[in-house]
């Protein structure tokens, strides 16, 4: 039974994985070999898609492997067991919180717990950066110093990030969308 | 009811222009919730960003589930997890189903590169401005760059990172913040 194996599987995944959509990829191989429902050499293509299109890489893979598995109705299951474990979890924690979150023992490892969460989010930043400014590969192709950077993008992002930081009301979509577009205006 | 609905509706908005991975949905949080609504303040968003990092999960799905509940309790949580995700469902499913070659169109490779960029400042700017509220003392300091230097060049899971940082903020936080007459909570 295909939606069974799906939502197990999914389910597995939202309720192991720890620390984002990337940490699905190792699940998704391991069912590659398992079923034979999912070909693991599509598996690039599904990351490369869920990492760039709308909506959170994790439950953009889930809902891709549905799909390619089973259709409309497996994408959904898929998506649904993925989100599943985190709904519970996520409610019972915050069910402990709303009578515990006074406590000083929870206070204190939240000061502990803030500026190492900001880290991280700070190298997901610095990644971001590498891949979406930075083109190293082209520069070990051509050794050609300036290939390093992309300039087009690195005076984009210099001007996005002046914008941002004196003009704090304009909403985020609105960036998204204006940069998407210059990508296209520019054949970035 | 209306509460529920413009949770859904936020977090479908928010699922929609979220591009990467749950941090890229930070930005759009800090408006939506924050700034237009203000339903939270930046420093619950950090606390919420936080918990979804060692909460088992999609951490999108988590930050969305935490805020809802805060909102609207067990509802309020169901209904933001769904919203988040529903845009994926739809804009995927078109995607496996008639757009296969979607990523060999050139506008929509070059849009790509242009939305990187974006989210890339974007995100940046978010930090630049949380990083004031929650790094407020050395330790902290040394705890950031401690997490972020161990996340670039190691490949240790981000699970004992935040453990190891918990666990230092459950010993020493009490003296650090004493010492500042620190009082907030995140009930």
């Amino acid at each position: 039974m295909i939606y069974l194996e799906l939502f197990w599987e999914f389910f597995k995944m939202g309720l192991f994985s720890v620390g984002g959509g990337l940490a699905t990829i190792p699940f998704l191989y391991d069912i590659g070999r398992r079923y034979d429902w999912l070909d693991t050499a599509v598996i690039p293509d599904m990351i490369a898609i869920s990492e760039s299109t709308p909506g959170p890489i994790g439950i953009n893979m889930a809902t891709y492997t549905g799909y390619t598995a089973a259709g409309i109705f497996g994408a959904l299951i898929a998506s649904l067991a993925i989100i599943l474990p985190s709904a519970i979890i996520v409610l019972l924690i915050s069910g402990f919180l709303a009578s515990f979150g006074r406590d000083k023992r929870v206070l204190n490892t939240m000061y502990g717990l803030r500026p190492a969460s900001l880290g991280l989010i700070t190298a997901a930043a610095f990644m971001l950066f590498k891949v979406s400014v930075i083109t190293y590969d082209a520069f070990v192709e051509s050794g050609n110093i300036l290939d390093i950077i992309d300039i087009k993008a690195l005076v984009l992002f210099v001007c996005l990030l002046v914008i941002r930081l004196f003009f704090r009301k304009i909403h985020p979509i609105l960036f998204i969308v204006f940069a998407g577009a210059i990508g296209i205006i520019f054949n970035f | 009811m209306r509460i529920l609905l413009e949770l859904y509706w936020i977090f479908f908005k928010v699922g929609l222009f979220t591009f990467g991975g749950g941090y890229t949905m930070l930005p759009l949080l800090q408006k939506e919730v924050v700034e237009k609504k203000k339903w939270l303040t930046s420093e619950e968003i950090i606390d919420f960003y936080t918990l979804s990092q060692c909460t088992p999960g999609i951490i999108a799905v988590n930050v969305s589930t935490y805020i809802g509940f805060k909102k609207k309790r067990f509802w309020g949580g169901i209904i933001s997890a769904l919203g988040v995700a529903t845009p994926s469902i739809i804009v995927i499913t078109v995607i496996a189903a008639v757009l296969t070659n979607f990523l060999h169109i050139k506008e929509v490779a070059y849009a790509f590169t242009g939305i990187r960029v974006a989210v890339t400042a974007l995100v940046i700017v978010t930090i630049v401005d949380m990083y004031k509220k929650s790094v407020v003392d050395w330790l902290c300091i040394i705890l950031y760059i401690a997490s972020f230097l161990l996340s670039v060049l190691t490949s240790i899971s981000p699970v004992f990172i935040v453990l190891g940082a918990g666990i230092t903020g459950l010993v020493l936080g009490t003296r650090m913040r004493e010492r500042k007459g620190d009082n907030d909570d995140i009930s």
